[in-house]
């Protein structure tokens, strides 16, 4: 790179040479080029003069003008650091009050979920518990029910047998004008009885 | 045509000749000096007063001043590498006592000092005296393989060491000469086409008026492209001292 650099550098010194060539030989009919007329002192003098300007322009840039320039761009630079510091920390505050806020509304959403299942859950086990007792109490009225038409039945069944007998009693009495000893008439009606089941 | 020839003086422009009066003649302080001291002035002002304000969003002057501030540290920074920044107030002083030096030079009547050989040849000797002490100061005796290419055949060394010795003393000669050389010929060329224009009034009159354009319209063109061989020539100075820089610093 910095090979080509020098060759592109030293093509470019061949072009003001190129003009120079005719301009020195136009210029050869007087005095000759000023630049190289070292017989005037001035040609001299004036590097003495340009090494003394020089100096004194080089330590008035490297003591005090450059310094400054590097002072402000310093200050800048860590004034922008500084901006970006603050930026940065303002964002991580933030980003952490972000973070709770996010937490926060997932604990109250989980709280919320919480609370509504318990109350189902409640609601299905009070449900549960009412269903519960109606079938006990509607079982016990079943039971009293069922109890009751055992019991009527069984009076109506012994009631039946005292009306058969009496019947058949009435019916023997009228059709043979006799009247059956009871225990006869009891004991046949029994055996029809049991022979019907 | 050769009484015409004698009228066109592109040389006398580079003509030294004492500056402030009976003082300056008497300790053979040049025109060229006072531009010299302009130039540093406009320099050390600029900076000054840009950075004056000391604003943290810089205004015109200070964005200028920070600017060729950053150019050149970079400039340092990139070509020689961290080493660079203790030579960067060198450079800078360099490209823009150059810079400023082309640029003033070309306002009518203002003397070009880095049209001279001996100017430009000085900055050149400053530059290639440095190189050589930091050299010899940071390697010691070890600088002169700096002449010796690494792995090159013992039997070529009679031929190699010469070359790079010429090489290595070519360069002050081809840093003052370009730059003396571009701005020279960048006046000649000013002058001979404005003195074209005032022959060809002086010849022929009102028709003289019209083809004087001519000149005139390469003059024009003639200072944009001088304005840019100014800052062309400043950067190459520059850029160049900080190639001549790192080889001493790094050696090779």
């Amino acid at each position: 790179m910095t090979r080509l650099m020098r060759a592109g550098l030293a093509a470019l010194m061949l072009a003001p040479a190129l003009i120079l060539a005719p301009a020195l030989a136009w210029a050869g009919e007087g005095e000759g080029m000023p630049q190289l007329n070292f017989a005037n002192p001035l040609t001299g003098s004036q590097v003495v003069w340009l090494a003394i300007i020089f100096a004194i322009f080089y330590v008035l840039l490297s003591r005090v003008s450059l310094p400054q320039v590097a002072q402000v761009l310093e200050q800048r630079s860590a004034t922008i650091a500084g901006d970006l510091e603050a930026a940065r920390g303002a964002k991580e505050q933030a980003d952490l009050a972000v973070q709770e806020l996010n937490l926060a509304t997932r604990k109250a959403h989980a709280d919320a979920q919480a609370a509504i299942a318990g109350a189902v859950a409640e609601a299905k086990a009070e449900a549960a518990r009412h269903a519960v007792e109606l079938n006990r109490k509607l079982e016990a009225q079943l039971a009293a029910a069922e109890q009751q038409i055992t019991a009527a039945r069984g009076t109506a069944m012994a009631a039946l047998r005292d009306v058969a007998t009496e019947t058949a009693s009435a019916m023997v009495q009228r059709l043979a004008s006799v009247a059956a000893p009871r225990e006869t008439v009891d004991r046949a009606v029994g055996a029809v009885l049991a022979g019907r089941g | 045509m050769a009484a015409e020839k004698s009228t066109i003086d592109a040389l006398g422009q580079f003509h030294l000749d004492t500056g402030l009066g009976a003082i300056g003649r008497s300790v053979n302080f040049a025109n060229s000096n006072i531009m010299m001291v302009v130039a540093a002035a406009l320099v050390l002002l600029a900076l000054h007063y840009g950075m004056r304000r000391r604003a943290v969003v810089p205004g015109r002057l200070q964005a200028l001043a920070e600017i060729g501030y950053q150019f050149i540290h970079d400039m340092c920074v990139e070509q020689i590498g961290e080493e660079g920044k203790r030579f960067f107030p060198f450079v800078f002083a360099l490209f823009f006592f150059i810079l400023i030096g082309n640029l003033i030079g070309l306002f009518p009547y203002f003397f070009t000092f880095t049209s001279h050989i001996a100017v430009t040849a000085a900055l050149a000797v400053l530059v290639i005296v440095l190189v050589t002490a930091v050299a010899l100061r940071i390697h010691g005796l070890h600088f002169f393989s700096y002449f010796w290419p690494e792995g090159a055949p013992v039997v070529l060394a009679p031929l190699i060491v010469p070359i790079e010795i010429i090489s290595y003393i070519s360069r002050p000669v081809s840093l003052s000469i370009r730059l003396f050389a571009n701005m020279t010929a960048g006046h000649v060329m000013f002058e001979v086409f404005a003195t074209f224009m005032l022959m060809l009034v002086g010849a022929l009159g009102a028709f003289g008026y019209v083809l004087a354009l001519g000149p005139l319209v390469i003059n024009v063109a003639l200072m944009g492209f001088e304005v840019l061989v100014a800052f062309l020539q400043a950067y190459v100075f520059a850029v160049l001292t900080c190639i001549y820089l790192h080889d001493a610093v790094h050696l090779h």
